[in-house]
């Protein structure tokens, strides 16, 4: 859906980014991962053009963007930035009809999107004639993602969105982020230098270090394939939170005995098995949950335990 | 002092209509320029805001223009654009340019680079990001901006009667010509009001709410266009001949109230300083002007003395005055002052003063000239034995005049000398000696006469005829009542003249103040 072509950008004698290949399928959640300067969000500029690629080309749905108004394809590309960057003198509600202004829609649909999109969001409806400095951080952040989405884009660029707030806003941000439906349809081009963020929220992460790509590849492919010492580097701190995070219990379906019991608590097979323990440490004993064809399974703590091992075993040496 | 406020009332109701036409002029001159210092600063500001590397350089024009002197600069305007409203509101416009301008530039500028990039990148043109977000974020400090240049431009406006352009200033500057507090206050008190009130207004709009504010927008420069129209409006009346006089002619018994008085004169008339009437009527901006009958610029442009065939000029024989304080502290000040009695007569100051006037030369270099012709030079004897502080009013003979009693009192005597030349008009150089801020200064028996001691017309009309009684009067009044000597009178005779350009007088066959009154009434 979109795909980078060599492309290079240099500020001054300074390459930004050095020959970028990449390709975003429809309905994918790409992260742009890396440190500061390494290029990241000179990439992600370049999709929407607010930075102009000296070299190579960018296609949205194969077409070359450089052929097209830059303002009629902004329009139609959701965009976040870290800091929300909503305008000030805007009330929330017009804030958020900005781009359907500029589509000239009209007023009643206008209003609909946003009571829609308020509610989702787990905004209060009378924030809409509030001006932004009168709402909390993630509240902002929430009218910014509100913003972006209001006209459907099929593209959303997010540029560190949950940068700016603070561990626990973030982490409950997060998660609304995950379980919010609007978003599981679009095509996400995200940056950010959270690796933890980067794994949680991603389909294919994309490592970056000075203007280049690293590696390009699911969560499990960097963890347990990192193609050099830099990417093993780089999650090596935190890797034990980003394999319990990474790792679901479908994944661990094969290593599991068959036992059933009948006073467990049902859970999803997509839970990570860092939520999983989340529920051993708060009292539950028994977890059950079923695969794709319904045949249920009951665990716990050190039937998890051992199967864990094994995958990782597997995942490492297999 | 319940009188002299109730007197202040009582001119200000009697002279009503002037005092609203003047307030209208003042407002109109205001708002005009101001519009249109908003309609070249306000883009200019955002140009810079767009293209950084210029803003260093047209900011620093702009606050070199703001340092100019008020009256200099409407000094510079009259040779390129003449005398009233035009060179007015130019300079004006000047004034207000630079806080226009760098509060625009500021106010973008100073905008988040994360708003202006969410504008851009919801999809807005650079024309939406600039309409929809930068000017209404930056309205606020562009406003203020505006309210410093609103506030200045009241202020300036003041000046503007110096070039016939009306306003306020006329009442102010008028009054301070002829001694004339309630006719000060009568101006200066309006244009304060009009400060204070437009300012408490622009902080309102400052402060409201951006919502409405919006709509306000669009009414901004129709209420200024508005104000500015005043100006237009009290300019219905004409004659075929214009004159300028100067303001502290235009209160006077011997100037623009005698005419209409004792002539019936009748002609359109504009007020305007003395420094550039005589240059306006040159250049045949101006038809009759109210000049000095010694006046260099006599020469130099050219003009004739229209006779004052009724006699309502009183003679303006110059002479030194002096604190009798200062005389007895300093005793041989009086027998060096009168070494210059008689040695001036008209025809040799209007030669002075052509020198100083068109020539361009110092007043200090025409001074010595004349003392060293007249063997009455000597070198400066360096004296310590105190010193002593000569005024002058703000015209070319007063410097000369001031310059030589400089060098005759350093070489004749051990007194050391400061001079306090330039002071603005009758009324501050004679409030200066009163108030022992000097201790003499040149005047003449005429103004002494109308505006400081302004007796009744009987005693004027009895003394007035002939020079030497008018001498006599104004010697013992101000001996009894200013403790003030009269020294011996240098020669000539200042007195106000009606003046034409000799061609124009000859075209129209206008000698007199009588025959020009007739010419006026046929035509």
């Amino acid at each position: 859906m979109i795909r980078l072509d060599q492309v290079s950008k240099s500020f001054k004698d300074t390459a930004a980014v050095k020959s970028v290949f990449f390709e975003v399928n429809e309905g994918e959640n790409l992260i742009l991962l890396g440190t500061s300067g390494c290029g990241k969000t000179t990439t992600l500029k370049m999709i929407n053009r607010l930075i102009e690629p000296d070299e190579g080309k960018v296609t949205i749905n194969g077409k070359n963007v450089a052929n097209e108004n830059p303002e009629i394809l902004r329009r139609g590309i959701g965009y976040v930035m870290q800091n929300n960057g909503l305008f000030p003198h805007y009330t929330i509600g017009e804030n958020i009809a900005t781009v359907p202004q500029l589509l000239k829609w009209d007023k009643n649909k206008t209003q609909e999107r946003t009571t829609e999109l308020l509610s989702k969001l787990h905004l209060p409806a009378d924030c809409i004639s509030l001006f932004p400095h009168e709402l909390s951080g993630g509240q902002q952040q929430r009218v910014g993602l509100a913003r972006a989405l209001v006209a459907d884009p099929s593209v959303l660029l997010m540029d560190e969105p949950f940068g700016a707030l603070d561990n626990v806003t973030r982490a409950s941000i997060r998660k609304e982020f995950k379980a919010l439906e609007e978003l599981k349809r679009k095509t996400i081009v995200m940056v950010t230098h959270d690796v933890q963020e980067a794994f949680e929220l991603a389909d294919r992460i994309c490592l970056m270090d000075k203007g280049e790509i690293i590696q390009i590849g699911t969560p499990q492919e960097l963890l347990y394939h990192p193609i050099n010492d830099f990417v093993n580097n780089f999650m090596e701190s935190e890797r034990i939170t980003l394999e319990f995070k990474i790792t679901t219990l479908k994944d661990l379906w094969n290593k599991l005995p068959d036992e059933q019991s009948s006073n467990a608590k049902t859970v999803d097979q997509q839970l990570s098995i860092w939520d999983t323990l989340n529920y051993f440490r708060s009292g539950v004993d028994k977890i059950s949950f079923a695969d794709d064809s319904g045949r249920q399974k009951s665990i716990d703590i050190n039937t998890l335990n051992s199967a864990f091992i094994s995958y990782q075993n597997l995942q490492q040496h297999g | 002092m319940d009188e002299p406020q109730q007197n202040l009332w009582q001119f200000m109701s009697e002279q009503s209509d002037k005092l609203l036409n003047q307030t209208f002029q003042h407002l109109g001159l205001t708002f005009i320029s101001l519009f249109l210092a908003v309609a070249i600063g306000l883009p200019l500001g955002i140009l810079i805001a767009r293209k950084r590397k210029l803003s260093g350089s047209v900011l620093a024009v702009a606050g070199i223009l703001q340092t100019i002197p008020s009256i200099a600069l409407l000094g510079f305007m009259i040779p390129l654009l003449g005398i009233g409203a035009k060179p007015a509101i130019v300079a004006l416009l000047i004034y207000a340019l630079l806080p226009i301008i760098r509060n625009t530039y500021t106010g973008i500028v100073g905008i988040s680079s994360e708003v202006k990039e969410a504008a851009k990148a919801m999809g807005m043109s650079e024309m939406q990001i600039l309409l929809k977000v930068e000017l209404p974020i930056a309205m606020p400090v562009i406003l203020a901006g505006i309210r410093t240049a609103t506030v200045i431009n009241v202020g300036v406006a003041t000046l503007a009667s110096y070039i016939a352009a009306g306003g306020l200033g006329e009442f102010i500057f008028g009054g301070i010509s002829l001694n004339n507090t309630n006719m000060i206050l009568a101006g200066a008190i309006p244009a304060a009001l009009l400060a204070i009130i437009l300012d408490a207004l622009l902080a309102v709009i400052q402060k409201m709410d951006f919502k409405k504010f919006r709509k306000f927008l669009y009414a901004f420069p129709i209420v200024f266009l508005i104000l500015g129209a005043f100006y237009l409006l009290p300019k219905a009346y004409g004659s075929s001949l214009t004159a300028g006089f100067t303001p502290e002619f235009m209160g006077r018994q011997d100037g623009d109230l005698g005419l209409k008085k004792e002539y019936g004169l009748k002609i359109h008339t504009i007020v305007i300083s003395d420094a550039v009437m005589y240059k306006a009527a040159y250049e045949k901006k101006l038809d009759v002007i109210s000049g000095y009958s010694t006046d260099g610029r006599l020469k130099a442009f050219d003009l004739t003395i229209l006779k004052d065939d009724k006699g309502i000029f009183p003679p303006y024989y110059a002479a030194p005055i002096v604190r009798e304080s200062s005389l007895k502290k300093f005793p041989d000040l009086e027998s060096v002052l009168n070494l210059l009695s008689g040695k001036i007569t008209d025809s040799i100051m209007t030669d002075l003063n052509y020198r100083t006037d068109y020539l361009k030369q110092t007043p200090e270099r025409v001074a010595k000239d004349f003392l060293i012709k007249n063997d009455l030079y000597k070198s400066p004897r360096g004296g310590k034995n105190g010193v002593i502080r000569i005024g002058s009013k703000i015209f070319g003979e007063q410097y000369i005049l001031a310059e030589m009693y400089r060098m005759l009192i350093q070489g004749n005597t051990d007194y050391d000398v400061a001079t306090k030349t330039g002071l603005g008009g009758t009324k501050i150089c004679f409030d200066a000696l009163t108030n022992d801020q000097i201790d003499f200064y040149p005047e003449y028996t005429g103004t002494g006469l109308l505006v400081l001691l302004k007796p009744d017309p009987k005693i004027f009309k009895s003394i007035t005829h002939d020079k030497d009684s008018t001498y006599q009067y104004v010697s013992k009044q101000f001996s009894e009542q200013f403790k003030i000597k009269w020294l011996k009178p240098i020669g000539f005779n200042n007195s106000y003249a009606l003046m034409m350009r000799r061609k124009q007088s000859k075209d129209l066959a206008v000698i007199s103040i009588t025959t020009l009154q007739q010419y006026l009434d046929k035509n």
